[in-house]
């Protein structure tokens, strides 16, 4: 039976992962900064992508492209790698979208931090909803 | 062509949300026509495979493998029992949507936005749609994404500025749902190996002693986690209202009738077609429990919220937090009457939900605010609105001869049948709760004062009226006849429930 | 603020080579490693190089939104249509095959997939490049450019359905 140290050291990837993980949770949830929780959010994606691909890792493997002169060589899983392809391109999109919204969320509030903004939410609460401020300028009626 | 009708289904939405950008730039007004062909295409696909299927002995399934690569190499789509009714919900929820939506949109989003408005919506029903017939579950994660990233951008798109940190929030919780589910599929491929549904529960029905698994386990603790922020159970709810009441009323339309029921379909197809029904049952009875614990506070706590709103769709995104929780009772029960009610609320919550959204939107339309009070006097000015409003209220309630009633029928039978009474009197308090605040609605349409003056000045107009009759019709259909009890159950029979 | 001359010179020549560099990965990516995302990438790359060199202004010149955006749907387009011509020719989505006609020998069938393969792989190419190049433009929009029109040109990218 070996110790929990040596059990850890033997499944370091893990350790990373959760550790990586956990870390970009608590900058998600604790952070006020709306770019700081995105980073938070990559940091959690970036731990899956290291799950993922260290549990492709096979012993003494190598690069997955089939190799003419060693028949006999062992490869790395190739699958994991290439749904973290896919995650990574659905990562890019998630950051696209969500840096978008703290853009138009600075010109729409003034501001990039999670109180303020609710604090001027709550200014707002009670006021008729045609008076809200708009998160775009009202154009007229009209087209399609 | 029949025989392609799976990936037709989801790819001639695809194709069109792609040419709506490249159409739009030289004709504007052809966007709104081709989401509605495109809808109009989806529903033929799924009301085809559903009643194929419905002509086939039960367990029957329409396999599609893509470009020809069998099963386990390669991604299939399955459509079963269960995924036709889902997909039939989208589709029909999505065309109507389509069709009610064209004089609010032109409310509520710029002229130059609008080609992008449709292009998104089309690709988010896409998404939906491709989360309910695959068979692959990282295909799935995929889907899901295409469906969450869209569900965002709509949500963003709300007139006010609260739209966009709304659409932002659900941005981030979404994705940390999403990225549960994605561990989820990690851990299932480390231990199985494989990430066809179907092969996944063959090996699982092979070596039961897979289900001791610590791997397993925590996959499917991830799942659970993820699906359930993304089908907003109690308390992972929290996203939910701001979303709903923020959005265009397009939008909050489509999303609160399909979104949350989908994750909640994902849910039913991981517990029974992937993991197999006897792992709750057997290997992780504690689990199973808990979920149903939550699913009961849920139904109880989601309409006492609903009751003390003031703003239209705030309440009604309170009220689907409770209508989640029956989904979810249907699950947990694993028996065949709780399954039936769980399976035909997908229909009878997307009739209801879609037809009361129906009536904020014309709301907003009308007025130009989502407060309930402004609805006072409604009965006088808008009586088919308001007439919408109260059937489909009275379902939401369950009175009998309306669907909800059939719904929570079964969800008693099965809690009886299940030995947990203690359910029943939460059933029946929960529709109490949903009377109140159904009651409250009901008051200010058509019993306000007579000297009230109403906000509404006028009826919803035609394009907007329609749909919204249509959905309070299928309330009382639902309500009336058994065809919708009869494909429920057999689809809750073909997902191979062991012994209870 | 203009670059060193050394800098500009050097970039400006190297352009052409990173986006020829970006085509062969692409070519080759049907039977090796490389491809669609790849290239599109290196390609994408090329336009970051020229912003650098040439500043915001200039560079979005010659990638204008008009054809950019459009693009990032027609890569998609591209990919999804061949997947549709297949089953307009008979056979399941995406089968490449299908192209060489039902009754094909082998060797016709090989040489329709590579084909097919390429064309899905341009598909790929043009959606990445596209949204690469529309995020690195919106992300690096200068002040003194942020009162042209808000689109959110950036907003409706969900491609993530072609790995």
């Amino acid at each position: 039976m070996p110790s929990l140290f040596e059990h850890l050291w033997s499944h370091w990837p893990y350790v990373i992962y959760i550790l990586l993980m956990v870390i970009g949770l608590f900058a998600v949830l604790a952070k006020g900064n709306l770019v700081k929780k995105i980073i938070g959010l990559n940091l959690l994606q970036t731990a899956v992508f290291l799950f993922y691909i260290s549990i492709g890792k096979v012993d003494g493997g190598t690069v997955p492209v089939y190799w003419d002169e060693r028949p006999d060589a062992v490869y790395e899983n190739p699958l994991p790698h290439v749904l973290m392809l896919t995650a990574i391109v659905v990562g890019v999109s998630i950051t696209a979208v969500a840096l978008a919204f703290v853009v138009r969320i600075k010109e729409a509030y003034k501001t990039v931090d999670e109180g303020e903004i609710l604090a001027l939410d709550e200014a707002d609460r009670g006021a008729p909803e045609a008076e809200l401020p708009r998160a775009d300028a009202p154009e007229p009626e009209g087209g399609v | 062509m029949a025989g392609q009708l799976p990936a037709l289904a989801v790819v001639v939405p695809l194709l069109v949300a792609l040419l709506i950008p490249l159409v739009s730039r030289f004709n504007r007004r052809a966007a709104w026509w081709m989401v509605v062909g495109a809808l109009g295409f989806a529903v033929y696909g799924a009301v085809a495979m559903l009643l194929d299927l419905c002509g086939s002995p039960i367990g029957t399934t329409i396999e599609y493998a893509m470009g020809r690569w069998a099963a386990p190499t390669g991604i299939e789509y399955v459509v079963d029992r269960l995924n036709g009714i889902v997909l039939t919900m989208i589709a029909a929820v999505g065309l109507i949507t389509a069709l009610w939506m064209r004089k609010s949109i032109r409310s509520e989003i710029s002229e130059k936005a609008r080609p992008g408005y449709y292009a998104t919506f089309l690709l988010c029903a896409t998404g939906y749609m491709g989360m309910a017939i695959t068979g692959d579950v990282f295909n799935l994660y995929v889907f899901l994404e295409i469906a969450s990233i869209t569900s965002y951008v709509l949500i963003g798109m709300g007139r006010t500025r609260q739209a966009l940190y709304a659409g932002y929030s659900y941005l981030i919780v979404g994705s940390i749902g999403a990225t549960f589910i994605l561990l989820g599929i990690g851990h299932l491929y480390m231990e199985i190996g494989t990430l066809e549904m179907a092969d996944i529960a063959q090996r699982f029905a092979a070596n039961p002693e897979l289900y001791d698994s610590s791997v397993v386990r925590t996959s499917f603790a991830f799942f659970t986690v993820g699906l359930a922020i993304k089908m907003a159970l109690f308390p992972l709810h929290g996203w939910q209202p701001s979303a709903y009441s923020r959005a265009p009323s397009a939008a909050s339309l489509f999303i609160a009738a399909t979104a949350t029921k989908v994750s909640a379909y994902v849910f039913y197809r991981i517990s029974f077609s992937v993991f197999g029904a006897d792992f709750l049952i057997s290997a992780l009875p504690h689990i199973r429990d808990g979920i149903l614990i939550l699913a009961v506070a849920a139904i109880f706590v989601g309409p006492l919220l609903a009751i003390r709103q003031r703003c239209l769709k705030r309440l009604l995104a309170y009220s689907s937090v409770g209508q989640i929780g029956y989904i979810m009772l249907g699950v947990v029960l694993l028996n065949e009457d709780g399954l039936t009610g769980g399976v035909i609320h997908f229909w009878n919550h997307a009739a209801a939900k879609g037809a009361l959204f129906c009536v904020a939107g014309v709301l907003v339309y009308r007025t130009g605010v989502s407060r309930v009070d402004a609805l006072a006097g409604m009965g006088r000015t808008a009586p088919w609105t308001s007439a919408v409003m109260t059937v489909a209220g009275l379902s939401m309630i369950g009175v009998p001869m309306t669907a909800g009633f059939l719904s929570k029928w079964y969800l008693g039978a099965g809690a009886l049948d299940a030995g947990r009474i203690s359910i029943v009197p939460v059933l029946m308090a929960s529709s109490l709760f949903t009377a109140m605040y159904v009651w409250r609605l009901v008051q200010l349409v058509w019993f306000a004062p007579k000297d009230t003056e109403p906000l509404v000045k006028e009826e919803a107009p035609w394009s907007m009226r329609i749909p919204a009759l249509v959905l309070a019709a299928a309330c009382l259909y639902f309500g009336l006849t058994s065809t919708s009890v009869d494909i429920a159950r057999d689809a809750a029979l073909s997902l191979g429930l062991g012994a209870p | 603020m203009t670059p060193s001359l050394i800098v500009s010179y050097v970039g400006r020549r190297a352009i052409p080579f990173i986006q020829l560099y970006a085509l062969y990965v692409l070519g080759h990516g049907e039977d090796g490693p490389g491809g669609g995302f790849q290239g599109g990438v290196i390609f994408a790359s090329s336009f970051v190089l020229l912003v650098l060199i040439a500043g915001w202004a200039r560079a979005r010149k010659d990638a204008p939104e008009s054809i950019v955006d459009p693009l990032t749907a027609t890569g998609c387009l591209l990919y999804a249509g061949i997947g549709f011509i297949c089953i307009l020719l008979g056979g399941a989505y995406l089968e490449y095959e299908a192209f060489a006609g039902a009754n094909a020998t082998a060797a016709a069938k090989q040489h329709a997939h590579h084909f097919a393969l390429i064309g899905i792989e341009l598909g790929v190419m043009i959606t990445v490049t596209a949204s690469m190049v529309t995020l690195y433009f919106e992300m690096s929009r200068p002040p003194e450019e942020r009162n042209a029109p808000e689109d959110g040109s950036g907003d409706s990218d969900g491609e993530g359905a072609d790995a």
